[in-house]
């Protein structure tokens, strides 16, 4: 009997969501995509903290972009995403936990407070654009003299894999000014180019907002 | 700088004469430096991880409500200004996760995670739970900005909802699974990121652990941990 795809539970504009959609991508893993929408409340039985995305695979339930990554990189060890050298490896780590730990949660906190009457329009951009200049002005420090084609080296790495979403996020829906970060806006420049981070796209998922009219 | 008295590395034992010779023949390795705040627990859990794996190291402190993460001789360790900051050799190692998983692959006696990768993952999960979901939406400068923008008082019962989802979540991932601690009877990686939570919780932000049968199941062992240090 041929082994279930798993299935990736996934929002076309979650930034999470989309760092998974890449690292399956990169490794070649084939999934089925299901869309959770904003306010579903059957969503709650498979995440009971209600974040998307989580991944199932055969029998293992999987939440948190980060725990789905390092579950693929020991579950579908092509295409790895973490070096074997410690220092490198704690880079790509560091990197990523910056994005999901300093930048995505406090814009997230911005949109809902946006959405729920709490903050003004300003104010909420204001908090994005703090927390991800906060953020993308370390990465640049900790890159300072990195000539490589990405964060890390010259193949993708986790850092991209969480980088990439980021740097969309702000382009797209927050108005960042990406010249004040140049080797992030070197590395988008190539990420865009590459295969399996389109297919990620948010506007490539089959949950995508059609475009207005 | 405060020196940590924690257990030397050389008390493990060499399965043979020659390790030995060569052990006392080589250099002392210079210990790692932690660069912590006595509050912070994102420090906390540093701490606790090289206690467990019995690191000795040197540690550093950092006085964030004096300002010193802004130095620029810190910021050059971490530039994101926050502390727990690893120096060990040329390794230079901001943020708590990806310091306690260098410290998983660079010392691994006593590791963190299983080999399991369902229980692996529940551990990561649960470290991202506290580490993204609850301890940055308690950071100093958005309580700031909540109390100045959105109302006076209203950071209290904020951090306390951000506090429950999270810790909400948590018990039902360790149903059928926790035992004297989250994953079962040995402390691994999600109770190093919740200790220094339920601690900063209980301490701090009022939370009622009444709620969280399973974490609270376990206060003197989480605080006993926590006071490790």
């Amino acid at each position: 009997m041929a082994a279930m795809k798993p299935v990736l539970y996934s929002a076309a504009i979650s930034s999470c969501s989309y760092r998974v959609r890449i690292a399956l991508s990169l490794k070649g893993v084939e999934y089925e995509y299901r869309a959770v929408e904003w306010n579903d409340t059957d969503y709650e039985k498979i995440n009971p903290i209600k974040y998307v995305p989580a991944l199932q695979d055969g029998d293992i339930l999987v939440s948190d972009s980060l725990a789905i990554i390092l579950y693929l990189e020991d579950k579908y060890p092509q295409h790895l995403l973490l070096p074997q050298d410690l220092k490198r490896k704690a880079l790509n780590l560091q990197i990523a936990s910056i994005v999901c730990s300093s930048i995505q949660p406090l814009q997230c906190y911005a949109v809902i407070g946006l959405i729920k009457g709490k903050l003004g329009p300003d104010e909420s951009l204001q908090i994005v654009h703090h927390y991800i200049d906060k953020g993308f002005r370390a990465i640049e420090k900790l890159l300072e003299g990195c000539d490589s084609k990405f964060a890390t080296g010259d193949e993708v790495q986790l850092a991209d894999v969480f980088l990439a979403p980021q740097i969309h996020a702000g382009v797209t829906r927050f108005d960042i000014d990406m010249s004040k970060y140049p080797h992030l806006e070197r590395f988008y420049k190539a990420y865009m180019e590459i295969p399996a981070f389109q297919a990620a796209r948010p506007e490539n998922q089959p949950d995508a907002p059609s475009p207005p009219q | 700088t405060e020196r940590c008295r924690g257990p030397l590395l050389h008390w493990l034992p060499a399965t043979n004469q020659s390790e030995l010779r060569m052990a006392s023949a080589e250099a002392p390795a210079a210990r790692p430096i932690l660069y912590s705040y006595w509050r912070s627990s994102c420090s906390h859990r540093v701490r606790i991880a090289l206690n467990l794996k019995g690191i000795d190291y040197e540690y550093r402190a950092v006085n964030l409500l004096k300002g010193e993460q802004s130095d620029p001789e810190f910021m050059k360790l971490n530039p994101m200004k926050f502390v727990p900051a690893l120096v060990d050799g040329d390794a230079v190692i901001g943020d708590s996760y990806a310091i306690a998983l260098y410290l998983e692959d660079k010392y691994p006696q006593r590791p963190l995670l299983p080999q399991d990768l369902k229980k692996k993952a529940l551990n990561i999960q649960i470290a991202s739970i506290v580490c993204s979901g609850i301890q940055p939406l308690h950071n100093l400068t958005l309580v700031r900005f909540i109390e100045q923008k959105v109302g006076t008082g209203e950071s209290i019962p904020w951090v306390q909802q951000q506090i429950d989802r999270g810790f909400t979540a948590v018990e039902n991932m360790i149903k059928g699974c926790a035992g004297k601690f989250a994953m079962g009877d040995e402390v691994q990686l999600a109770d190093v990121f919740l200790a220094p939570q339920i601690f900063a919780a209980v301490t701090r932000y009022q939370t009622d652990m009444v709620l969280h049968f399973h974490l609270l199941s376990s206060p003197q062992l989480y605080l006993s941990l926590s006071l490790m240090n």
